[in-house]
């Protein structure tokens, strides 16, 4: 048998995926430009589309764009239903009002509805719809597997429990259409208050049978070894990660409340930073864990990472020289300007649709059998041989 | 290597031990078998060895259990993860990881073991596996023998001296069996590992087995010898063996190749005799008449097809059994049957009518199905409970369900828990519930999963009695010896299609992963069970 007969195909870093994936949702929080933001939109379907595997996950693309049009409809509802009235603009269409008793003035229901307001919700929609796009390409680009196995060692246990619970969930759903037909088949209704707890009883007592099942299989394998660590080392790791934290908390309280503290909120967040490291270490030498192919950082990663950098600078400079399109009003209505930089800036988001690896695609197929190894009479002879003993002697009968 | 020193435990609030004294000492390199009817303890057993009884069990354990050195009073199954490998009944509930590669690497990540090793391990893992073309795969979209053969391989990277399995086979087909036993021979005769697994199926351990421990049960001694020793006198028995004790062969044969050497004789006598013709099938219930018919069915899962253009015909009176590898088709052409499936494509209908288009009420009076665990069925509080939720769902006569309960299977506890039931007691519940009503189709899915040889026996005889009562009875299984015994009729799916249906004699015999070890042995001539070679010879088997 040959080794690695054709080049492993890997996946990109999950990490780089998400640090892309955040640069584009960053650039669309930093405009309302309508087509800027389509434009952003357009990148991250195109790279989705390209570089996505076969994988359960790759799938919630589509999910997160059926989110973005449901978010973009409700706000233009919202807006026509309630939206602030008495702006001049162009009057749409006039809805009956609504009136309200004297304790709610500030609330207004009808009344004339302009395209002005009409465009402003549009666009506020769409903003939150490619943000929210832009987590459902890191969703389906990066494999959240993989992503938990890049969790520093002191948090792996958390990862596990993490992964388990996610592969649980369809086995659940399948559960549930199990015991349902079981249900019917015994003739007791299915729905109502009743039926739902004759569900539930035994869906629940199967999941409990699993856990129990899983646990016992990883408590065989070896999870939660630990190897013995002094107990002033364990200490001082969980000193360093609670100062840390706390002062994670003061850092950021720092960077929003700007008067305060005088600028140091980033380099008390950096102090934090380190602390938390210091202390993920130190807690991490108590696993002997090792890492199985941890997936490399090369030169696609970089790459990658780099891409989404550059919209989102484009997008800062953009914003420091006060680049005229960035940010639109819609009263008066003039068609945007659309600024060159920013544009350049998010086409350049688009190189991980060529830089980053094909994904390898994990097949979905549910029972694809491999040759090798199924055939009685491929099989025969090697374990006749190996074994010194008859294996089976099915072919006696296919000889006679 | 693995040795049990004056050994009891007891389980919490359990009134009697279920390991009572047992000393066992399992020497390096060879393979045990642990036979006996189930809950006597064989898991028990098992779980001692690496320590999950009793850390992960409860309950108290006196003695001492050492492996290799190390005893699992100091030491929990974590810390003799690298030592022991354990692999469990149902491999899809044991793993943790999401492809072959990652789970491969799983036990030696939790090791520490360094990452070129590690590479290294995993690629002969492959190798010897034949896993090689799966390694990307997702664990979930492998087959059963392939899901088996991971878990296996799992446990190995991490080079355990001993690997100890708790029924590995007993979800698998006979080819995906077949696959994961010669697999274990392999790693026993070329790695020299200690292997001790639990399997109820004995047919299809025996000849790779070194030695056999019986666990009679109710903390009774242990009874351990070569497998040629304890089949001479052993109360369960395979087909092959009960031939050979009642021919008189000796040696006993294991194999069916042991077996075919000493045959030429039995063949010769046995030449002048036909086999049984097909089962004359009680004229009065009317053989000819249809219960359920399929035509055309297809069903697919998204992407996936199940079944692709079934055509079936289910006739009263007759059994017959449904055969075919892990996904071939049995459970969902089962589930469609009965009314759980919406077809695709072609149509289905029981009684002339669509099985969907009936009220639950109406459904159980034409289909029952007793599902792959039976448990699923079963939600009352007790026995008594259960059987009287029964009557009162389809408007029975009170006592009607536990008086089929008693006809199936006298003397089950009427205030236990169906949970705390043994297997084949949940089974011949689970089947009361269904039949009571008595429903004119009759579907039984794996029934003889974990069900030792007195259940199967019982089993066989009420299903019999059904036929005779006019029930059609569906029976999909993995068990080629059930099959042999049972069926009228036999299909064999594959990839969603009919690819034989016949008389089930014809079927089987033709087939050499469905053939039953008597028919192996003496092929060509179509016999399937030793009760019909014992009637054949009756009168010249000398005493």
């Amino acid at each position: 048998m040959t080794r690695a007969a054709a080049p492993r195909r890997r996946s990109l870093h999950p990490v780089a995926w998400w640090l892309w994936a955040a640069g584009l949702a960053i650039c669309a929080m930093r405009t309302n430009n309508p087509f800027l933001l389509a434009l952003i939109g357009a990148v991250v379907c195109l790279v989705v589309s390209v570089r996505r595997s076969s994988a359960p996950w790759s799938r919630s693309i589509a999910f997160f764009l059926r989110l973005g049009v449901l978010v973009i409809v409700i706000r233009v509802v919202i807006e026509i239903l309630f939206g602030e009235r008495g702006v001049p603009g162009h009057v749409l269409f006039t809805l009956p009002r609504v009136p309200l008793p004297s304790w709610a003035v500030a609330v207004s229901i009808g009344g004339p509805v302009t395209l002005e307001s009409m465009l402003n919700a549009f666009v506020e929609g769409l903003q939150i719809a490619v943000i929210l796009l832009c987590f459902g390409a890191a969703n389906s680009l990066a494999s959240p597997y993989r992503l938990l196995r890049s969790l520093p060692a002191v948090l792996y246990e958390t990862g596990v429990a993490v992964t388990v619970a996610l592969a649980f969930t369809p086995e659940l759903v399948q559960s549930i259409g199990v015991v349902h037909q079981a249900r019917r088949q015994r003739g007791v209704p299915t729905k109502g208050l009743r039926g739902m707890r004759g569900v539930a009883v035994p869906v629940l007592e199967s999941a409990l049978d699993r856990s129990l099942q899983l646990a016992t299989s990883m408590d065989a394998r070896g999870y939660g070894r630990r190897v013995a660590v002094g107990k002033g080392s364990r200490r001082l790791a969980g000193a360093a990660t609670v100062a840390g934290l706390l002062l994670a908390a003061v850092g950021l309280y720092g960077v929003i409340d700007s008067g305060s503290l005088f600028g140091l909120g980033l380099p008390v967040i950096a102090v934090a930073a380190i602390l938390c490291g210091v202390g993920l270490a130190l807690g991490g030498r108590r696993t002997a864990r090792s890492r199985y192919r941890p997936d490399p950082w090369r030169r696609p990663e970089w790459m990658v990472v780099g891409s989404g950098l550059v919209a989102l600078v484009a997008m800062a400079v953009a914003h420091a020289l006060d680049v005229p399109g960035l940010t639109i009003s819609f009263t008066p209505l003039v068609f945007p300007s659309i600024p060159l930089l920013p544009v350049l800036g998010i086409l350049m988001a688009v190189t991980p649709a060529i830089v980053a690896p094909n994904p390898y695609r994990l097949s979905t197929a549910s029972t694809v059998r491999d040759p090798a190894v199924r055939g009685p009479a491929a099989n025969e002879p090697e374990v006749r041989g190996a074994a010194g003993r008859p294996a089976s002697s099915d072919l006696s009968r296919a000889t006679t | 290597m693995i040795r049990f020193d004056e050994v009891s435990f007891t389980y919490t609030d359990a009134p009697r031990p279920t390991l009572h004294r047992v000393a066992l000492d399992i020497p390096e390199g060879e393979l045990w078998v642990v036979v006996g009817e189930t809950g006597t303890g064989k898991s028990t057993l098992l779980r001692a060895i690496n320590g999950l009884v009793p850390h992960f069990s409860g309950g108290v354990l006196a003695g001492t259990v050492t492996v290799d050195g190390r005893t699992t009073k100091d030491n929990r199954p974590r810390d003799l993860a690298d030592v022991v490998g354990f692999v469990g009944q149902n491999p899809l509930a044991s793993f943790v990881t999401e492809t072959v590669e990652d789970e491969l690497a799983y036990t030696m990540e939790n090791l520490g073991v360094p990452s070129d090793a590690m590479r290294r391990r995993v690629e002969d893992a492959l190798d010897l596996l034949g896993l090689h073309d799966l390694r990307d795969r997702s664990l979930r979209a492998l087959s059963g023998g392939q899901q088996q053969r991971v878990a296996i391989g799992a446990v190995l990277t991490a080079s355990p001296r001993i690997l100890v399995l708790d029924e590995p086979t007993s979800a698998l087909d006979p080819a995906a069996a077949e696959e994961v036993l010669s697999t274990l021979a392999r790693l026993v005769h070329d790695l020299g590992l200690t292997v001790v697994m639990a399997e109820h199926r004995l047919e299809r351990v025996v000849p790779f087995a070194d030695q056999i421990v019986l666990v009679p049960g109710d903390g009774a001694p242990l009874v351990e010898g070569p497998p040629e020793v304890i089949m001479r006198s052993s109360s369960v028995a395979p087909p092959l063996v009960e031939l050979g004790r009642l021919v008189g062969w000796d040696p006993l044969p294991l194999s069916v190749r042991d077996a075919r050497r000493q045959a030429a004789s039995l063949r010769l006598r046995l030449a002048s005799r036909t086999p049984p013709g097909p089962r004359t099938l009680p004229a009065a219930s009317g053989a000819d008449v249809e219960v359920a018919a399929a035509s055309k069915l297809s069903v697919s899962y998204g992407p996936v097809v199940a079944l692709d253009g079934v055509d079936l015909s289910i006739f009263r009176g007759e059994i017959l059994v449904l055969m075919g590898r892990n996904g071939s088709g049995k459970s969902t052409l089962l589930a469609t049957l009965a009314g759980g499936r919406r077809p695709t494509r072609g149509t289905v209908a029981v009684d002339g009518t669509d099985p969907r288009s009936f009220r639950p009420v109406e459904l159980i009076r034409r289909v029952g199905l007793v599902p792959q665990d039976p448990g699923l069925l079963l939600y009352g509080e007790s026995v008594r409970n259960e059987c009287r939720t029964a009557d009162k769902v389809s408007a029975l006569a009170e006592g009607t369900t536990s008086a089929t309960l008693d006809r199936i299977l006298p003397g089950v506890p009427a205030d236990r828990h169906p949970r705390d039931l043994s297997e084949g007691q949940r089974l011949a519940l689970a089947l009361a519930v269904v039949l009571a009503p008595a429903p004119t189709l009759l579907l039984l899915d794996e029934p003889t999963r974990g069900l030792d040889y007195p259940s199967k026996d019982r089993l066989i005889e009420v299903l019999r009695e059904l036929a005779g009562d006019g029930h059609a009875i569906v029976l999909a299984t993995h068990d080629v010896e059930l099959a042999a015994r049972v069926a009228d009729r036999a299909v064999v799916l594959a990839d969603g299609q009919i690819i034989s249906d016949g008389p089930a004699r014809q079927v089987v015999c033709h087939s050499p992963v469905f053939a039953p070890q008597v028919s192996k042995v003496l092929a060509p001539d179509e016999w399937l069970t030793v009760d019909e070679v014992r009637q054949a010879l009756a009168g010249q088997v000398p005493a």
